[in-house]
């Protein structure tokens, strides 16, 4: 985790470039920093290698302030892909992502399988194009190679200032996908510049938007997206983009009224005898009053030799609340891989069961609409 | 006919001693050379490294002045200091080399795209490595053509070398002019140029093998 406080950068020449900074960039998230040219972006990610030295506020990578670093070992444990892509025009494809591997004395075996894993993980043959100088790649592969030659030490943090901005449409459509795919192996923190929207809707965890030597505003896609701060933020999105971005319709939406919960006094047989019929694992159980007791597993009722209810709920499960988000939603589900599961009121009044299959078709057509993506 | 006949009777009389003018050439031009490599290259790479306009611009006018002045000029100002022999005359030889080798090294180091020096520095190499790694190896054409031309130079230049009393091919001309041999000039000129052309080639040779293993990019 990285957190800027109040960071200044005024250059030698006097220009004051960045004004204020506060940001957190967490970890094993993409975030992506994105305004105008000259708003300070580049400045801002070589503030976290010390490339440039901020001053004024305070820097910490992992609570630990970052002048108490010393540079070179900083970088070494940074990756870092530069705007202009930086290959080393003398030295094999090898040699090059082989850099900082060998600054950190790695064993010759080591940098060897590192180096073949790295060339398959962008997608290049390590046999075809390990011997090759740059200038005998194209310019998409060289970027992969960039990015190769960033990843190669295992980093916790990779910076990459517009790493894919020379590249056509199609070649920059791939290795965004293979960014996205490669962070879910990887889990970096990753602090990525562009000029591009659709490249930062499309990868970003946190979009940060500058103007200026400031941050107009950062948060999910989303929020940017259905919530723009301002008429510059507007702007820079697009109207376009901003018209296919309807907010996604809110959980009640997606409530099964039909399901009833248990009532606490109803016999265990029959119990068993519904959830047979309904051929369902767990069923909600509630109270009297309706309040929402928690979810009743089959398998706890045949295992276990009790015949109060109450007994018989999975603690494990939590009843979403109506007004909870439905992005918070469906990364609940999604991490939790639960099929269904029940929604109560802010009383922790049963509501009803949520209805998975009309969520996703909603969530389906919302982001179908989105299209390109 | 009667001309080669001649010119091959004088070859085998006085070839000990038209070796020995040629060997202390050789030697005059190599020893300046060196010298001026180890001064410059160290210089050039220093004044890359300074942020000052003002001590960059110092440096490569103190080398342009020494290059303006006459060889033969630069040769009589060396012997109150140093006298006459071939001390004086490899250290007018070397103040001659410094603004080529200079020039080129330092046009070699500035050249190099800034992006790929930043690279270095952002992958952490520390600022020797990325001299040694990055910054020399791109430089070497440059550094290379100008120790080339500085070397052709040096061995025409040196020729004016026996004025001082240093010997060389030069010494060959002058007692040519002496006692008025039209061979000593001849021979001494030949050879001056011979050794001039040999150096160029073989430079030549040299870099063409250096960019075969290291092909040249971009
Ligand atoms: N070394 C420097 N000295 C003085 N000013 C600088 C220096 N480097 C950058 N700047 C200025 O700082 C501002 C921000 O530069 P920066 O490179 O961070 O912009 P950027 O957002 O990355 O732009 P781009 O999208 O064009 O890459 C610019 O106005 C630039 O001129
Ligand atoms: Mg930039």
């Amino acid at each position: 985790m990285i957190e800027l406080r109040k960071v200044n950068k005024v250059y030698e020449d006097g220009t004051h470039v960045l004004k204020d900074i506060d940001l957190l960039f967490e970890s094993g998230k993409i975030n992506v920093l994105i305004g105008p040219s000259g708003c300070g972006k580049t400045t801002t990610m070589r503030l976290l290698n010390r490339l440039t030295e901020h001053t004024g506020g305070e820097i910490f990578i992992d609570e630990k302030n970052i002048a108490d670093f010393n540079p070179i070992e900083l970088r070494r444990h940074m990756g870092y892909v530069i705007q202009s892509i930086g290959l080393f025009p003398h030295m094999t494809i090898y040699d090059n992502v082989a850099t900082v591997p060998r600054l950190l004395k790695w064993d010759k075996s080591k940098i060897d399988k590192r180096v073949n894993e790295l060339l398959e993980l962008v997608n290049l043959n390590p046999e075809q194009y390990k011997k090759r100088y740059p200038s005998e790649l194209s310019g998409g592969q060289q970027q992969r190679i960039g990015v190769a030659r960033a990843l190669a030490a295992e980093p916790a943090t990779i910076l990459m200032d517009e790493p894919f901005s020379a590249l056509d449409p199609i070649s920059r459509d791939q290795l965004q996908n293979e960014l996205v795919r490669l962070q879910e192996d990887i889990q970096k923190t990753i602090i990525f510049v562009t000029h591009d929207m659709d490249e930062a809707l499309k990868i970003a965890d946190q979009i940060i938007l500058m103007k200026d030597g400031r941050v107009v505003q950062k948060g999910t896609p989303r929020e940017i997206l259905t919530n723009p701060a301002n008429d510059f933020v507007r702007e820079f999105i697009g109207e376009e983009r901003l018209k296919t971005a309807e907010p996604l319709p809110s959980l009640s939406n997606f409530i099964d009224p039909t399901i009833q919960a248990i009532h606490l006094s109803e016999s265990k047989e029959s119990v068993i005898k519904k959830l047979m019929e309904q051929q369902c694992f767990t069923y909600p159980l509630v109270d009297e009053t309706n309040q929402f007791l928690g979810q009743l597993s089959l398998q706890k009722i045949m295992n276990e030799s009790s015949v109060h209810l109450e007994d018989f709920v999975d603690p494990s499960v939590q009843a979403l609340t109506t007004d909870q988000d439905i992005e918070d939603v469906l990364e609940y589900l999604e991490k939790h891989k639960h099929h269904s599961l029940p929604v109560v009121d802010n009383e922790n009044m049963f509501v009803g069961m949520i209805d998975m299959k009309e969520l996703f078709r909603s969530v389906r057509s919302v982001y179908g609409k989105r299209g390109g993506n | 006919m009667e001309f080669i006949r001649n010119y091959f009777e004088f070859w085998r009389d006085r070839y000990p001693s038209i070796l020995e003018y040629a060997v202390q050439h050789l030697i005059m031009s190599a020893l300046s050379l060196v010298i001026g490599i180890l001064v410059t290259i160290p210089l050039a790479i220093l004044l890359t490294r300074l942020k000052r306009n003002f001590l960059k611009s110092l440096v490569f006018n103190i080398a342009n002045v020494f290059q303006t002045v006459p060889t033969i000029a630069m040769l009589a100002l060396m012997i109150p200091i140093l006298g006459i022999g071939m001390k004086p005359a490899v250290t007018a030889m070397f103040l001659y080399s410094l603004l080529p080798l200079l020039r080129n090294t330092y046009a070699g180091i500035q050249s190099i795209d800034s992006g790929i020096v930043d690279a270095a520095k952002g992958m952490g190499y520390n600022s020797f490595q990325s001299l040694i790694k990055v910054e020399l190896p791109l430089a070497m054409p440059y550094i290379m053509s100008g120790i080339r031309v500085t070397s052709v130079y040096i061995i025409s230049w040196v020729t004016m070398a026996a004025v001082i009393g240093a010997g060389g091919l030069g010494g060959l001309i002058i007692s040519g002019i002496g006692f008025n041999d039209k061979n000593l000039i001849f021979t001494g000129t030949l050879l001056a140029i011979v050794l001039a052309v040999a150096t160029d080639l073989l430079f030549a040779r040299f870099e063409k093998s250096r960019n075969r293993t290291r092909r040249k990019t971009i």
